[in-house]
């Protein structure tokens, strides 16, 4: 097996690690989690094809090298808005139910708005 | 095959249908919100104006519009395309942006002499986003920009549905951004598949490359996916109804009206013009059952709904099902058949005129809101009195929505029909026909309330802003008008098409 197939069939599990969790797992934080994973599954098959492009005295093509760069601020930006909206919606939930914060170490609150929040941890 | 397009003379005009807009969004954060709606309405017509030279371009060229970025031409390069299928979703863009931007002052004005609020701000800025990156879409010419231009816009869109801040339209937009995350990067995933197996991700380059290898039909199924999520087509609609219904009228309008429309816009791309050649009658009929379910569900619900800005989201589910009948209709079938290239003609006529319809209508809804303090449909009586305008122009949009004549919404939805027994695929025509008794079912729900007398005497929160009925009313009329003009002149869609170039209709 060489080395590009091994990295090729790792960005492939990584892609269905990724999409399972984003799919199964209620819990926003962990759904950004797994568009990361997702996301770094793609970017891992572009370096494969990088590789793969390898020619002219380049260690791999630039191109697809180009597109991980981008497609890296891409992912970046969009986990920080994902996350920047969660703490809002933590916040905006915690203040609009304050007497839900003592129940919040053990049974779950029974705050209207929080079905996208159910299970997880 | 097509070959690879020279620069063509006014290429320039691409460019500035994307510079004018984030020229205005970096001036309005330079600056601030005291500046941020003044930047706004002195670019609006600006972009107006470009977008119609493009298309008077266009029509007149009988061409794509071309500019490669920084001179260099694809494969080494990255080319900026429009064709007629663009320039006219970008005239679109630009009328309904047009309206609302004059219809949200109202709601977005920051006062001189009160301190800087945050949502002027906020919603001038993304408005000036939300537009450049339809215009990026419209005129990308490389899979990957198109990745990029689609993240724009969700970034820009995103941040509009829970403007207000409050925890249900916050949830709403996070769901929202998970759903469009997890659509880019399964696109963004085709896009690497391709470009392993061709080389290249310039559109032109691949239709002559594409055929139906495995490869490429995995990619192809991956980016339809992830498109299908942002175009929020059954089941991916989830995300749709609370986004759509939570955010400000302003904003529902440019979501609902031209936001899905981008990535379907794409799906189109995909299929007509990159890999016809991979794309089989099995898998347009498994997009057409999809949007088939998507017209009876989303209008079964939305009879069922309590609020206006909820029966209007759900309008849209239903709406957006329309969009995808094309496929099985206008795929594979020798070009020569009218009815073919008229099923194309109809699925972005519909994609026009419901673009107008729905902004009539959630502007509509927002004013009706405004003036009621509420938007529960029980308690509409007595508003037709209130505000005739208003009501008139939700009955016109209503009318496109149903495709009754005369309306954008009736041509397109014949063409579709016609397509549909032509080419022997009568089931398609019943689910049309269906969709529109349907359709009429929850309009007259409305408008059957706002004539009722008020049951308890009507309380009026704000008084009725004739002008912003005017705004209202003028959209609702575009999408009626565009039912008037005659269909030989939808000729504009089908310039620079590949395979009408390659069939040597044009």
């Amino acid at each position: 097996m060489s080395a590009a197939t091994l990295y090729g069939l790792s960005a492939a599990a990584l892609v269905g690690i990724g999409l399972f969790g984003l799919i199964t797992h209620p819990d926003p934080l962990r759904k950004i989690l797994a568009f990361n994973l997702l996301g770094g599954g793609v970017f891992l098959l572009f370096g494969v094809i990088a590789r793969r492009g390898a020619a002219a005295g380049f260690g791999g093509d630039p191109v697809p090298q180009a597109i991980v760069i981008t497609g890296i601020i891409v992912g970046f930006s969009a986990t920080a808005l994902a996350v920047a909206l969660l703490q809002r919606l933590f916040e905006e939930n915690n203040r609009t139910a304050p007497q839900a914060e003592g129940s919040m170490q053990g049974a779950p609150t029974v705050s209207s708005h929080d079905g996208d929040r159910g299970g997880g941890d | 095959m097509a070959a690879i397009d020279a620069a063509t003379a006014g290429g320039y005009l691409l460019v500035l249908a994307l510079v004018l807009p984030y020229a205005g969004v970096f001036l309005s954060l330079i600056l601030g919100g005291r500046y941020a709606e003044r930047i706004a309405l002195v670019l609006m017509p600006a972009c107006l104006g470009v977008a119609i030279a493009i298309a008077a371009k266009v029509l007149q060229s009988g061409k794509a519009l071309v500019y490669f970025v920084g001179g260099w031409a694809p494969p080494l390069g990255v080319a900026l395309r429009v064709d007629g299928l663009s320039a006219a979703m970008m005239m679109t863009a630009a009328v309904v942006m047009g309206a609302t931007a004059l219809f949200a002052r109202a709601n977005f004005h920051q006062q001189r002499e009160l301190p800087e609020a945050r949502a002027p701000l906020m919603f001038w800025t993304l408005f000036q986003g939300i537009w450049g990156a339809l215009n990026a879409v419209f005129i990308g010419g490389d899979l990957f920009n198109l990745y990029v231009a689609l993240e724009l816009l969700t970034f820009s869109a995103v941040p509009m549905v829970c403007l207000d801040g409050r925890a249900e339209t916050l949830a709403a937009a996070l769901r929202y951004l998970l759903f469009a995350l997890m659509g880019s990067l399964l696109y963004l995933l085709g896009v690497a598949l391709i470009y392993g197996t061709y080389g290249t991700l310039d559109i032109v380059l691949l239709s002559g490359r594409v055929g139906a290898e495995p490869t490429a039909l995995v990619a192809a199924a991956l980016m339809t996916a992830g498109l299908l999520a942002k175009t929020a087509l059954f089941p991916l609609h989830l995300w749709l109804p609370p986004a759509h219904a939570g955010a400000p009228p302003a904003a529902s309008t440019v979501l609902s009206a031209l936001v899905i429309k981008a990535s379907f816009f794409i799906v189109l791309r995909l299929w007509f013009d990159i890999m016809p050649g991979a794309m089989n009658q099995a898998a347009a009929q498994v997009l057409a059952a999809l949007g088939s379910v998507a017209i009876l569900f989303g209008s079964v619900l939305a009879l069922r709904q309590a609020r206006l800005k909820l029966l209007i989201a759900y309008s849209t589910v239903a709406q957006i099902g329309y969009l995808f009948l094309m496929f099985p209709l206008a795929i594979g079938s020798a070009w020569a058949m009218t009815g073919s290239s008229g099923a194309f003609t109809g699925g972005v006529l519909q994609a026009i005129s419901h673009a107008c319809a729905k902004a009539a209508m959630f502007m509509g809804a927002g004013l009706m809101a405004e003036t009621l303090g509420h938007d529960r449909i029980a308690g509409l009586g007595g508003i037709a009195r209130m505000m005739p305008m208003t009501t008139i122009s939700f009955g016109l949009a209503g009318l496109s929505l149903m495709g009754l004549p005369p309306s954008g919404g009736f041509t397109a939805k014949w063409l579709l029909l016609m397509a549909a027994i032509q080419s022997g695929q009568w089931w398609w025509a019943l689910v049309v026909l269906a969709g529109g008794l349907l359709t009429g079912g929850y309009i007259f729900r409305v408008l059957a309330q706002t004539v009722a007398e008020a049951n308890e005497p009507a309380v009026q929160h704000l008084p009725v802003a004739r002008g912003r009925e005017g705004i209202v009313l003028a959209v609702a009329l575009c999408s009626v008008l565009l039912g008037l003009v005659p269909i030989s002149s939808f000729r504009l869609l089908h310039v620079g098409r590949f395979d009408m170039l390659a069939g040597g209709l044009l």
